[in-house]
């Protein structure tokens, strides 16, 4: 069991990254990269992860009764998911264009530089 | 490239990948092991400065500096969008038609609306005793407004959303973080210091800036949020361009 839960975070990394190379749609694409941010999710949230540890909040729990999970993993997690959204917003933003001025949204149909 | 041979290198580049993320999992502490000592550090300090949840001390007061720069990129993407989804030159925008909904999704809106907002503002303000915060509320705040959109319809979510009022709130949100930071600069002799009194353990009264630093980014979130999809609201219901295809004049084929 150890080491599985990382493995599967750097499982759900790959299937993204194969996602986003066979992409073709680019909002197909952002979604794939949001699979591949979550996969840090999964990382981050199993590093801090402890035995028989609950949440570090102390509104229904007595300081020091019993383990907690690592809060600091779970503030980076939080982080990660405020700027994987703000990500995905300038993305989709600039899919929005690309369709506009190219009339697709094939990646691989862009192809030509165009001034 | 051809799309058999992007796959190929993409083959190659994973299995090297996998390899090596493969063998350094083995060398990562095991999964549910008891030593974390950054963990064990930043729960003792959120319990010295009376915060009960940990996560929100650690990302308001021990790491606020770090959340000054995460709500600097959620700033800098509401102007990022604002300018990448403005009006193009060949653009108009036709006020949004008026739409009809059935009664009980009009009915539920009404209920739910309030509801959502009370427990958007209770998210924020218990972001340092419970799970939440300003980030989460925000959130909520942001989708409780869009209720008028989605139980009436585009004008009503227009009356229910100011967004040159949103627009300033998000900026000022913004520099209230830096501001409160320089206060405590000035106050404890450190940058975004946590110098308020720290009141008393699992009051809302407690944790010192915390509680000051959630209600600024919930501000922020959930204005920020509400404008980003306003512009995305706009290119989808106003806008009408030229017909698929944008700048035919560019289009040489």
């Amino acid at each position: 069991m150890g080491v599985l839960v990382y493995l599967a975070a750097g499982w759900m990394l790959l299937v993204a990254l194969y996602g986003l190379v066979t992409s073709r749609n680019l909002v197909h694409a952002v979604g794939c990269l949001s699979v591949a941010q979550a996969s840090t999710y999964v990382l981050l949230l199993a590093v801090g992860y402890r035995d028989g540890a609950t949440a570090p909040v102390f509104s229904d729990l007595a300081p020091g009764s019993r383990p907690l999970v690592d809060p600091v993993v779970q503030a980076l997690a939080l982080t990660d998911v405020v700027v994987g959204a703000t990500v995905t917003a300038l993305l989709l933003a600039l899919t929005i264009q690309l369709r506009k001025r190219y009339s697709t949204l094939d990646p691989q149909a862009l192809t030509g530089l165009r001034g | 490239m051809t799309a058999r041979g992007r796959v190929l290198l993409f083959g190659a580049g994973a299995v090297v990948v996998a390899v090596f993320f493969g063998l350094s999992c083995g060398e990562l502490p095991r999964f549910g092991a008891t030593a974390h000592p950054y963990g064990d550090r930043a729960v003792a300090a959120s319990l010295a400065h009376r915060t009960a949840n940990v996560v929100s001390s650690v990302n308001f007061d021990v790491r606020a500096f770090d959340t000054l720069g995460e709500e600097s990129i959620l700033f800098a993407t509401v102007l990022g969008a604002t300018l990448l989804l403005r009006l193009a030159r060949d653009e108009q925008v036709r006020p949004a038609p008026a739409e009809g909904v059935l009664p009980t999704t009009r009915l539920l809106g009404i209920v739910l609306l309030p509801l959502a907002l009370v427990v958007g503002v209770y998210i924020v303000a218990h972001g340092q005793l419970s799970p939440g915060g300003g980030f989460q509320g925000g959130v909520v705040l942001a989708t409780a407004l869009h209720l008028g959109y989605v139980a009436a319809d585009y004008r009503v979510l227009e009356r229910v959303r100011p967004l040159a009022v949103l627009d300033v709130a998000d900026s000022a949100a913004a520099a209230a973080f830096t501001v409160m930071g320089l206060a405590g600069l000035a106050a404890g002799g450190a940058f975004l210091k946590n110098v308020l009194p720290l009141g008393t353990f699992n009051q809302i009264t407690s944790g010192g800036t915390v509680p000051l630093f959630n209600a600024a980014v919930g501000i922020e979130v959930a204005s920020g949020v509400i404008v980003l999809l306003a512009h995305f609201l706009e290119q989808a219901v106003e806008m009408s361009g030229p017909p698929e295809g944008g700048g035919s004049a560019e289009e040489e084929h």
